[in-house]
């Protein structure tokens, strides 16, 4: 179960939301600027929220009344952003290792195996990031947030910057992560068709603020059907 | 060997040790300086800027002879070198090799400021998520991805090494076998009759050192770079 409560002012724009969500996969979903992204960032620990609290299951992330801001590397929050972010000088093999070596933990040939034949990137192990294709970039990226085993799995967008064939090589990969159901799941998008298919509950955003938190229902008749 | 003469070789061996020991000496303050001009904002930050750039600027000459009044036996940084840790600088290829890396500091801070600027600071946020700490994104990300950066800072610091004259000779003075490089020992053999074949077979050894430090750091950047840009 993830809590959320928090208000984060960046320049003009003010994000004040609270929102709960239990297993499965959350959509965080709304228009562009309505501050999906930056919730999966105070989640994540890469942004500070002025006031409010963040926690998972019994574990506080951050509660400014109490003082307690765990820093992004010990939350344990994998994070698989838009762009990917590969680490350029590594290569795919590397990539997927390190944040097992980051955090010191024994090989697991099994879990490694098990997670590269789930996203079909066996083949790329031996490769540098700039040779992939942008549905293998995103693949290897879920990978490496997979594997440091995280007890939450942040995806902000993850389709938006692969055209229409790779978007739909992508989305099965995420719907057969979903049904392991090994990990939960935040999901940020805008596109309420691409939401359809993998979300279990949405949480809907406009300017900042939770508008509605509910079902899937809350993706029906939107205009960014239009966008997708 | 190749017709130089036991004082010549102690210049090349010399100007060698100086450049080597002063670009390894620097590196370390270089990458930090440059972290912190790249990374961080701070009171008297252009001031800490305008002072590393200085020997840039200054006459090689008053550079040297500001290292000889704080760091020569009487100057104060000097005095209590020699004191508390037994560390003498002038008249000694230490003192030459203080002042040599003084001058190539400014040419090895430049490029790695330069690339710790264009690092995509996303990656590390990328792998603070993946569970490295500050310190460990740093040497994991970081520094890697800053490499092409530091090593043109230190090709180019090695090279201005090799090649100081102004301040190694008014700091640490011209003194065959101790302060005496290869650029000293040209000045000193154009001073004497007769000396000009000895001057010119170190200018062609200058030459070579110089073409063999550049190769080496093309070579360098370019395996540095292939890391990045295919397998």
């Amino acid at each position: 179960m993830l809590a959320v409560d928090v208000e984060k002012r960046l320049g003009t724009f003010t994000l004040a939301a609270r929102f709960e969500a239990a297993g499965g996969v959350t959509a965080l979903f709304g228009p562009s600027g309505s501050g999906k992204t930056t919730i999966a960032n105070l989640i994540a620990g890469l942004l500070t929220p002025d006031h409010g609290s963040i926690a998972l299951d019994d574990t506080v992330l951050f509660d400014s009344a109490k003082g307690i801001d765990v820093p992004p590397h010990r939350r344990s929050i994998g994070y698989v952003f838009q762009e990917g972010r590969l680490f350029p000088h590594l290569s795919v093999r590397q990539n997927l290792d390190y944040g097992r070596r980051m955090s010191g933990r024994a090989r697991d040939p099994g879990g490694f195996d098990r997670i590269t034949a789930l996203l079909d990137i066996g083949r790329l192990l031996d490769r540098r990031p700039r040779m992939l294709s942008g549905g293998e970039r995103q693949r290897v990226a879920v990978g490496r947030a997979l594997l440091m085993h995280p007890r939450l799995l942040i995806l902000d967008e993850p389709l938006a910057s692969l055209d229409g064939g790779h978007k739909r090589e992508i989305l099965p990969y995420l719907v057969r992560l979903r049904d392991d159901g090994g990990v939960p799941m935040v999901y940020v998008s805008h596109t309420a068709a691409e939401l359809r298919r993998i979300a279990t509950n949405v949480v809907r955003l406009e300017g900042g603020r939770v508008i509605a938190s509910g079902g899937l229902e809350l993706l029906e008749k939107t205009d960014s059907d239009a966008i997708a | 060997m190749f017709g130089l003469s036991p004082a010549e070789w102690t210049a090349i061996e010399l100007s060698l040790r100086i450049a080597v020991v002063a670009t390894v000496f620097a590196l370390p303050f270089g990458v930090a300086i440059g972290w912190l001009l790249a990374r961080r904002n701070f009171w008297g930050k252009a001031v800490l800027d305008g002072l590393v750039h200085l020997p840039l600027v200054l006459p090689p000459v008053v550079t040297g002879y500001l290292l000889l009044i704080s760091f020569g036996r009487k100057g104060p940084i000097g005095a209590f070198l020699d004191e508390y840790l037994g560390i003498v600088f002038s008249f000694r290829w230490t003192g030459a090799a203080l002042a040599c890396a003084v001058m190539g500091f400014p040419l090895m801070v430049r490029p790695i400021r330069l690339a710790l600027e264009a690092i995509d600071r996303r990656l590390e946020d990328a792998a603070a998520t993946l569970g490295a700490g500050p310190a460990l994104v740093f040497v994991s990300i970081t520094l890697p991805l800053a490499l092409p950066g530091i090593i043109a800072g230190v090709v180019l610091c090695f090279a201005r090494a090799l090649g100081e004259f102004g301040a190694t000779i008014t700091f640490v003075s011209n003194i065959p076998g101790e302060t005496q490089t290869i650029s000293a020992a040209i000045y000193t053999f154009l001073q004497v009759p007769g000396g000009d074949a000895a001057a010119g077979r170190l200018v062609v050894i200058a030459i070579v050192l110089a073409l063999g430090a550049l190769i080496a750091s093309e070579w360098l950047a370019r395996r540095a770079g292939a890391r990045f840009h295919g397998e």
